[in-house]
């Protein structure tokens, strides 16, 4: 029966971007932010990242030479889009420690998969990093929410509380489920993308954005996608008959709330959601990338 | 592909000294910019557009392509435009009337908790279909909810005046679900054949009620107040006040009384059946209503230089 909380958050989700007189809020893409496996549409425009160039300069210059930023603040105050310097800086060490830690993952998984032999079994060696690194990634929602990023925060949250439901009440919580192979395959697609991602972010506050970076934020999604997309439907697929067992994160009647709840309906809920959302983010992540990629001719390689 | 015309309707010249003003007019699409038609020598402008479906409610004229739109009884010369104005025209899309949404919104709520309060089948497990519910808050449940949204369907068609006719046609879809989908997931609760009374029993039952029915009072008081406040037919905006009824008291502390008893009489109803869904309800119910308050209490103190500083805009000195 609460399959209709399910809805309305859906539809919550898709409608809440409408003004009252039905006027569509001015956005430049339908998801700024997507599921699990696939990599963010870029919050920074080419146009964007241009504007900044005296913002950084004012956060490099008071590094190396230790001077206070007001110089440099009044240059910064003028520009109309992006962060303040500090929010900058903030955000530059947020992304090369996201960076760090899904490398530090990344190389776990190889170092064991080197060790074993075998692909079986290495969600055990990274477990620890992977949850702390991806529970982090909470932080984005805060970082819209306070503006210093200018996505939108119910879509930001919706990625990152998608990733967060699938490491915790998922693979955390259905314990068999750890050892299966798809676990391993949503894992793979995931640190990758995040690797890819987070150095796109740092390059591109940083103003140096090489274009090797670039391409491949918009071309390896197309793999990876599907992949990580695969990988976690596979795991929640493994993760029903337990839960079925078990009752895990359900509630039956009679109760004296008055309410009942049942984990796996909603699982399987879940699961159907894919059909819908999966298309359309894909989809748009191609159309994002012809027009990215698409204007190499006028942009060149961003020194 | 719009077949935007414009008349300029020319008075005869009078035989004054008074010099008279002529302006020039474009019309511009505001989200194109591309322009629509231009006119000169305008002194009365009445726009219309000549193909049907464009009918004037799904019509906004603007003077900034992201501002507010134009009222139908504005007039040129008062405009805050010089000789030469630009308007936008913008296409609001198609266009349900309010009464139409508010009718079927809530026709849908009291329709279906009936049929799961009689136990339709294919709901609850066939032993118990059209079987009734042996605990009497089940019952007196049903009797409130079925008069909230009778209460609701009545001053829709006898009470409420509307300031603008209509809404987009997609609103319709998004309210219905919200309303409807609220209404069948509590309703599947207090009816089910497993449900549990309220702990507290009759004392608590009692209370909820007394809550439930003073603010359903309450709410009603509001709405004839606010029906009071503007002639038929007219779209005036004009400061409530507490009148002789003790219900509209509450005006002197808040802005919009109505969402006020509307959180009331939800949270007596929460109380009656101490059911979770009801009280989620309850709860999103309150943060939307939260949202349009502070809106409407924004939009008084912009349009009222004395409006009464004491006033909150849901909550009294909270919120």
């Amino acid at each position: 029966m609460n399959i209709y909380l399910i809805v309305f958050i859906y539809l919550f989700l898709n409608y809440a971007s409408q003004n009252e007189d039905g006027s569509e809020v001015e956005r430049t893409s339908r998801f700024s932010t997507t599921l699990p496996g696939v990599a963010h549409v870029p919050f920074l425009t080419p146009a964007v990242v241009q504007e900044r160039r005296p913002l950084i300069v004012a956060v490099m210059s008071a590094a190396a030479s230790g001077t206070s930023k007001a110089a440099h603040g009044d240059v910064a105050a003028k520009r109309k889009k992006g962060p303040g310097a500090l929010a900058t800086a903030y955000l530059v060490i947020y992304n090369v420690v996201m960076t760090a830690g899904w490398l530090v993952i990344a190389v776990g998984l190889v170092r064991a998969y080197l060790a074993r032999g075998s692909y079986h079994g290495l969600y055990y060696s990274i477990e620890k990093p992977l949850k702390f690194f991806q529970t982090g990634a909470v932080l984005e929602i805060l970082h819209c929410a306070v503006g210093i990023v200018p996505s939108s925060v119910v879509l930001t949250g919706f990625q990152v509380m998608s990733r967060v439901f699938l490491t915790w009440a998922v693979t955390h919580s259905v314990k068999e489920v750890q050892s299966e192979d798809s676990v391993l395959l949503f894992v793979t697609a995931w640190t990758v993308t995040e690797i890819i991602r987070y150095s796109f972010y740092t390059f591109s506050l940083l103003n140096h954005l090489p274009y090797l970076i670039k391409w491949a934020r918009y071309t390896f999604f197309i793999v990876l996608y599907p992949m990580g997309v695969t990988g976690e439907l596979l795991t929640i697929y493994a993760a029903l008959p337990y839960v079925q067992k078990t009752g895990l994160y359900s509630v039956t009647l009679p109760n004296k709330y008055n309410f009942s709840f049942d984990y796996y309906t909603f699982l399987i809920l879940i699961m159907i959601s894919y059909i819908p959302l999966f298309p359309q983010l894909y989809f748009h992540m191609i159309r994002q990338r012809k027009k990215v990629l698409g204007h190499i001719e006028d942009y060149g390689k961003v020194e | 592909d719009k077949h935007l015309r414009a008349q300029s309707k020319r008075k005869p010249a009078k035989k004054t000294k008074k010099a008279v003003v002529f302006f020039e007019v474009e019309i511009l699409d505001a989200k194109t910019k591309d322009k629509l038609c231009f006119l000169d020598k305008v002194r009365h402008l009445v726009l219309f557009v000549s193909d049907p479906q464009w009918y004037p409610a799904r019509q906004s004229i603007r003077l900034d392509p992201k501002g507010k739109s134009l009222k139908d009884e504005d007039v040129l010369q008062h405009l805050p435009v010089g000789t030469t104005a630009t308007f936008y025209f913008r296409d609001l899309g198609a266009q349900i009337s309010w009464v139409t949404v508010f009718l079927t919104e809530y026709t849908g709520p009291l329709v279906i908790y009936l049929l799961f309060y009689f136990r339709v089948p294919f709901i609850y497990p066939p032993k118990y279909d059209f079987t009734t519910s042996k605990h009497w808050v089940v019952h007196l449940a049903c009797m409130c909810h079925s008069f909230h949204y009778v209460k609701r369907l009545l001053e829709t068609l006898f009470v409420h005046r509307f300031s603008h006719g209509t809404m987009p046609l997609r609103n319709i879809f998004k309210n219905c679900t919200y309303y409807w989908g609220f209404a069948a997931w509590m309703a599947y609760y207090i009816n089910h054949p497993l449900y549990t009374p309220p702990i507290y029993g009759e004392q608590q039952i009692r209370i909820a009620l007394i809550i439930f029915l003073f603010c359903q009072i309450g709410n009603f008081s509001i709405h004839i107040a606010l029906r009071n406040l503007r002639p038929p037919g007219s779209k005036t905006r004009k400061i409530p006040y507490p009148t002789k009824n003790p219900f509209t008291w509450i005006f002197l502390l808040v802005s919009c009384p109505n969402y006020t008893y509307e959180l009331g009489s939800w949270l007596g109803f929460t109380l009656m059946t101490q059911c979770l869904p009801v009280a989620f309800f309850t709860l999103v119910g309150f943060i939307q209503m939260t949202v349009w308050a502070k809106g409407k209490h924004r939009s008084y103190l912009k349009e009222f230089r004395d409006y009464p500083p004491l006033r909150s805009p849901i909550l009294p000195f909270i919120l």
